[in-house]
């Protein structure tokens, strides 16, 4: 191949469409690795930093299992910053994978879950629970926000159908439904407790402090399965982004596969919201930026931007740790200040398609 | 728009403007009357009519005097404030999205009083007021601006995103600000979710002349507003200064938006939901569509203030949520079947 490997597995019979096809970008190995250092690099930073900073090579050595001879060290790494980091970097990989896979449907480079209403959706299912049931088990407010994600993804999804699911109209609804969960929230949050309402306020922010194991071992089902079957629906992502008709012509069942890929943009990006709440614009700007290093091709895209995202939670909590120490800010806010601005740019300048 | 509703009803309206209007008065009167009566204790409406003209400091008569007439009247302004802000923005921008809170405008207004209390403490009420109309004007502007920066200038897509990035913006750095503060969130939450109740009188007559001159300057500019939503083009061909008229314009929202902000908070969709309702009667005439808005929408936010008082009792709903309900579908039906694509 000219731009690229090919890979296939077969399947048994020749006659049908393979399983899996893969077209590999010769840059995209390279790419991967310089990214998951970057990615390991930023984890490393994140652990080491802290009003208890421990150097570099003891993080190593108590990673490894070895003992660096101070017992602080296993304490500090194991229960308070690697669970908090590991929540950080996977949320930032299932957002990125979300936002790649909802800007490919929209095709609309300014589509993002926080933008089309499926974090407020699973915001206001999640706060919810914690102003009127503040007694509920922490296990329960993921699935409360999965269902909430989903709720707004399904009326979007339908409300769009009747007309062929035009891309356009799909976010201008994402922002009224928005609008009708946001109301619903501030009625929540005028009638909690003041203790909740605060409480609720860092998790509506996007927030990865405090996380623990519970956490982490809660968001890994929903990343493992998320992950890999993004990856196998990216080729007809890529067939879907040429639109409708030459979809269809190419012999796509496009509302299958688009509602295949709705579902799993929504179980990642639900699930995350779950996890550290309402992290904005990360599915805007990896993506992009991940179409400036791979290109378009979503099979190199997916990829690239999820560790893209990974990166950019993590350093955002970085920032807002240890910025304004000893105020904590949410990592949330960082990427809202930083993705704001950049879905203007992207308005202005992007949307040459 | 192509009106639905049976055409021997509508009629006499379209063809006596002066007496739909005088019936939109009456009606919105009536509702003053309702809203006055009812609450945690209900005063007949001779009590009522008695407070006016033989006042005797009886604790009803105080209640009428001191609480409820007030909060109507705060209902009545803000309603028609922020429906006349609407509907100079449909025919400014010739967006059938336009409206105060989509375009961050409201969320604008209050970030720059959460940030004013954050900084400086607790502040004369006049410095809460100038910073509000500060705040949205600087949002207005900054909306618009990006907006039509976009491919194809200010279209509704280009605007309406536009907005909900500069809110998402603006309302995570409010954010940021309640969290490092929770004395300021303390202070400020039930202002933030956009009420009537419990508002300071004081500041409400401060700012009162603004959405006053607001109103005015909307209604002599009805005309040139008319000719203006034709396109920028025929206008100019009909020899409009439209960059004074916009400028106007943009003043006059910017007035009416930035009061309805500092007294109530920000309450979104009455801008959205009045002027379309208003639209079934009257085409594209805004010397009567900015008069019929505004009656509209003092009606609309006082009926959504009584709901809020009644539904719940004893506990009350911000304004601001019932209006949400209410228009977040209307902006969703808008969207599906008024947008161009």
């Amino acid at each position: 191949m000219k731009d690229g490997l090919l890979v296939r597995w077969r399947s048994l019979s020749e006659r049908e469409s393979p399983l899996l096809s893969w077209r590999v970008a010769p840059r995209l190995p390279s790419m991967v690795l310089v990214l998951a250092l970057l990615g390991f690099a930023a984890f490393l930073v994140n652990v080491q930093q802290g009003e208890y900073p421990i150097s570099i090579p003891d993080i190593l050595k108590t990673l490894l299992g070895f003992d660096t001879g101070n017992p602080d060290h296993a304490f500090v790494i194991y229960t308070l910053r690697l669970p908090r980091t590991l929540v950080a970097f996977m949320v930032g990989v299932a957002l990125a994978i979300s936002g790649t896979i909802f800007q490919g449907l929209t095709r609309n480079v300014l589509a993002d879950p926080s933008i089309i209403g499926i974090n407020a959706g699973a915001s206001l299912t999640a706060v919810a629970v914690i102003v009127l049931f503040p007694a509920a088990p922490i296990y329960v407010l993921p699935v409360a926000a999965f269902l909430g994600a989903l709720l707004i993804a399904v009326l979007i999804y339908s409300l769009a159908w009747n007309r062929g699911s035009s891309p356009t109209l799909l976010i201008l609804l994402g922002i009224g439904l928005s609008a009708i969960a946001g109301a619903f929230t501030s009625l929540m949050i005028t009638f909690g407790s003041i203790y909740d309402v605060s409480q609720a306020l860092v998790w509506l922010a996007g927030s990865v402090y405090g996380r623990t194991w519970e956490q982490v071992f809660a968001l890994l089902p929903w990343v493992g399965l998320g992950i890999p079957t993004a990856l196998v629906l990216s080729r007809h992502l890529n067939v879907l982004n040429l639109g409708d008709e030459i979809a269809k012509g190419l012999g796509s069942r496009v509302e299958w596969q688009r509602g295949l890929l709705v579902l799993v943009a929504v179980a990642l990006a639900g699930a995350s919201v779950a996890t550290a709440g309402n992290i904005a614009f990360v599915g805007l700007i990896a993506p992009h930026a991940g179409r400036q290093l791979i290109g378009v091709n979503h099979q190199n895209l997916l990829p690239v931007a999820a560790l893209l995202g990974g990166l950019l939670v993590t350093l955002a909590d970085l920032v807002g740790r240890t910025v304004f120490a000893p105020i904590e800010l949410p990592c949330g806010v960082i990427t809202a200040v930083l993705g704001a601005p950049f879905f203007l740019y992207l308005l202005i300048y992007g949307r040459s398609r | 728009m192509t009106s639905q509703t049976p055409s021997h009803i509508l009629k006499p309206l379209r063809h006596n403007r002066y007496l739909g209007l005088m019936l939109g008065v009456l009606v919105l009167l009536i509702c003053l009357l309702f809203s006055i009566t009812l609450g945690a204790r209900a005063i007949p409406l001779q009590t009522i009519l008695e407070s006016f003209t033989t006042f005797d400091n009886s604790y009803d008569h105080l209640v009428v005097q001191t609480l409820r007439m007030p909060r109507s009247l705060m209902a009545v302004t803000v309603g028609a404030a922020l429906a006349v802000s609407g509907a100079l923005m449909q025919g400014l921008t010739r967006n059938p999205l336009a409206e105060t809170g989509i375009l961050g405008i409201e969320a604008g207004g209050a970030l720059a009083v959460v940030a004013t209390l954050f900084l400086f403490g607790s502040s004369s009420l006049t410095v809460y007021a100038a910073v509000a109309f500060l705040g949205a004007a600087i949002a207005a502007v900054t909306v618009y601006g990006l907006g039509s920066l976009g491919r194809g200038g200010a279209t509704p897509l280009n605007l309406t995103l536009a907005g909900a990035a500069m809110t998402a913006f603006i309302s995570s750095i409010t954010t940021a600000i309640l969290i490092v503060s929770q004395r300021t969130l303390e202070e400020i939450r039930f202002w933030l979710a956009g009420s009537l109740a419990g508002r300071d009188f004081d500041l409400f007559f401060q700012v009162l002349p603004f959405t006053v001159i607001g109103l005015l300057l909307a209604f002599v500019l009805g005309k040139q507003i008319t000719t203006l939503s034709l396109g920028e083009d025929i206008a100019k061909g009909l020899g409009q200064r439209t960059v004074w008229i916009k400028g106007l314009t943009a003043l006059s929202v910017v007035l009416l938006a930035g009061s309805s902000v500092a007294i109530a908070g920000p309450i979104g969709f009455v801008g959205l939901v009045v002027p379309h309702t208003v639209r079934f009667f009257i085409k594209t005439d805004y010397r009567w569509i900015l008069p019929y808005s505004a009656v509209l929408g003092a009606t609309l936010l006082l009926v959504s203030d009584i709901a809020s008082r009644v539904l719940l009792k004893p506990q009350e709903l911000p304004v601001g949520v019932m209006t949400a309900l209410v228009g977040a579908p209307a902006f969703v039906y808008l969207a599906k079947s008024k947008v161009k694509r």
